[in-house]
């Protein structure tokens, strides 16, 4: 695997991840000239038959998408009918979800939070994973076992203690212990980064130490930027796991006002779901409304997003 | 430390020349990684060490938060084992679990061995089956009450085309775990990516051996392929068992919280449902740490078997 890493760092440094079987093998699989022979020439059905087997697949997992953008442009009579298309199109959903909740506090909500949590843990991560990949000192090996080793807990072990911490400083029902705890670096990323930054060559530091950089500069100016793709996988990561947390809104937050859009979209699912009043095209809207940026931030970084899954996966 | 200098010259140095110059480099060098980790060892103590010797200590108490902790001893251990709804909810997380992780594998490897013999088209139905996994949680939880919807959910529909009278998903307490599953299965996409990503490393030369041996796609999926993906398999079974035990955003959303009164459904209350609840809506902190610790067992010994069998199952290149 550390004979990939290095090809992955070096040769290709803007391209992807270094992962293991990641980025390498797929480009190679595209380019059709390395197929199995199996499937393309000679069993032309067989793959025929896995094209149909899979727009069956891509029909079910998209059906759900299409059907809520599109009951989101209902009336609230329609909401329920199977139509992709609405016989009636309207806006009045996404009129009525502004007025009936404060949708663009809880997007500037999420926002700050969203952008303040991933640059902290991005950096921090990148921070940490460096002192654990560049320098070697005494117990280091004991000390990078024990940021694995906190990756084994469950959130819910220390939720309570954690929820006590930003309550003693007062800050329980603000916005700060949503995003705070990221100055503190995070295992998963600390791990990711690190075996990035032990692809990269050594050579490179050596070089530039040569050349008179301190260490601040070294990690800042050398490092840094040969990490990119792997701080934008990070960065990607954690955007999606805050802007999508429901957990730590329903601890902290009370005041609607405060609210993220997953806590807000809780609320109207309680509000206007079983139990309240049947609005149903409102949740729809609201669920819209929540999910898109995600939708959006896949497509800006699909190829990082699917190549640091799979790092992910194969590292294991 | 001084018996560590040697291996902190790096670029060839001959150690015995320049030994003290070497020695400092090292104690320079210690106290740069230790500046550059430092976060995570503020964060370590603060955010880590602290809050499990805290919860530790928590569930042997009575808190609530507003009164001064009450030391309890093991009660709260002991009132956990009797309650009904901590057994009730531990049963509901199993049962989720064992029903939902071979699901979970079990469509993901597929999705991810059609998309492997997809040729050119593999990268538009891996974004396709990725993109659910983009889904807020919270919204997987609403779209769960609308699509599985007794009356006029998709679900329903689409088995009333085939003659199917389908079932009351979001209210039958018989069927609200397996529709739950059914709908966790839609966010599979991240175990598809790894997967493919597994598949892909699988080197060609020997399916290809394989097959002018007379091995069939099957024989060669099961002899070659399965076993070489294993790790990767051995990985997802992990992370998504451990995932399910801690099942908690989904199903809150659609049966809990402020909307818990009229359709609270007992068998979606899964144990980090009931935890939370005792914790941060009935203030039972004290019980609630003694039921993350609980929890924290479970998943560890759960962890612990799966990865003792995996040692006869899963295959390591270069090992044997």
């Amino acid at each position: 695997m550390s004979a990939d890493t290095l090809t992955g760092g070096t040769s290709s440094p803007d391209t992807s991840l270094p992962a293991g079987a990641g980025p390498v093998p797929p480009r190679q699989v595209r380019t059709g000239a390395t197929r199995r022979p199996r499937t393309g020439g000679r069993r032309p059905w067989a793959r025929a038959l896995t094209v149909v087997a899979l727009t069956l697949c891509a029909v079910v997992f998209l059906y759900p998408f299409v059907w809520l953008v599109s009951a989101s442009f209902k009336p609230r009579s329609q909401v329920f009918d199977n139509a992709l298309v609405p016989r009636t199109f309207t806006l009045d959903n996404y009129v009525a979800i502004w007025q009936s909740a404060p949708m663009g506090l809880w997007i500037a909500n999420t926002l700050l939070v969203t952008v303040l949590a991933t640059a902290a843990v991005t950096i921090t991560s990148a921070m940490v994973a460096w002192g654990f990949a560049y320098y070697r000192f005494p117990g280091r090996n004991a000390l990078f076992g024990l940021v694995l080793a906190t990756m084994m807990l469950p959130g819910a072990v220390t939720m309570i203690p954690t929820f006590m911490i930003w309550n003693a400083l007062g800050q329980s029902g603000t916005l700060t212990p949503l995003w705070a705890g990221n100055l503190f670096a995070s295992a998963f990323y600390v791990f990711l980064l690190r075996q990035f930054f032990l692809g990269l060559p050594r050579d490179t530091f050596e070089a530039a130490k040569i050349d008179g950089a301190n260490d601040l500069r070294l990690f800042w100016s050398v490092a840094l930027p040969l990490c990119r793709p792997a701080l934008v996988v990070t960065a990607l990561f954690e955007a999606q796991a805050s802007w999508t947390d429901l957990m730590k809104p329903l601890i902290y937050l009370r005041d609607s006002t405060t609210f993220t859009i997953p806590r807000g979209l809780k609320a109207m699912v309680d509000q206007f779901g079983f139990g309240g009043e049947f609005h149903w095209e409102l949740i729809v809207t609201a669920s819209v409304i929540t999910t898109v940026p995600m939708i959006v931030l896949f497509f800006v970084g699909q190829r990082q997003f699917v190549d640091g899954i799979a790092t992910t996966g194969t590292k294991g | 430390m001084t018996t560590t200098a040697g291996r902190s010259t790096t670029t060839g140095r001959t150690g015995t020349a320049v030994r003290p110059g070497a020695r400092r480099a090292q104690n320079r060098d210690t106290r740069n990684a230790l500046l550059f980790i430092s976060p995570w060892i503020v964060g370590f103590l603060v955010f880590t060490l602290w809050p499990v010797l805290q919860s530790a200590w928590l569930s042997m108490t009575d808190y609530d938060v507003l009164h001064a902790a009450r030391w309890v001893g093991w009660d709260n251990y002991v009132e956990l084992v009797q309650d009904p709804k901590v057994a009730m909810s531990m049963g509901n997380t199993l049962l989720f679990t064992v029903l939902e992780v071979p699901a979970h594998v079990a469509v993901s490897l597929a999705l991810a061995l059609l998309l492997d013999r997809a040729g050119r088209a593999s990268g538009f139905f891996r974004t396709v089956f990725f993109l659910p996994k983009m889904t807020p949680a919270v919204a997987v939880g609403a779209l769960f009450l609308l699509v599985f919807n007794g009356q006029d959910g998709l679900v329903n529909r689409a088995l009333a085309l085939v003659g199917i009278d389908g079932p009351a998903w979001t209210t039958d307490p018989a069927w609200v775990k397996p529709g739950l599953v059914v709908m966790s299965l839609w966010t599979v996409g991240a175990s598809v990516v790894i997967f493919l990503a597994a598949l892909r490393a699988v080197p060609r030369d020997l399916l290809e051996s394989a097959t002018l041996d007379g091995a069939g796609p099957w024989a060669r999926t099961r002899s070659i392929t399965l076993p070489l993906i294993s790790p990767s398999i051995f990985f997802v079974t992990v992370v998504s068992t451990i995932a399910a035990f801690q099942t908690f955003t989904e199903s809150y959303t659609a049966f809990f919280g402020a909307s818990s009164s009229a359709y609270g459904n007992d068998a979606a209350l899964f144990y980090s449902i009931y935890l939370f609840q005792q914790g941060f809506e009935y203030l039972h902190m004290g019980f609630a740490s003694a039921m993350a610790w609980v929890l924290f067992l479970v998943v560890l010994v759960v962890t612990l078997v799966q990865v003792r069998v995996s040692r006869r199952l899963v295959h390591y290149e270069g090992g044997e």
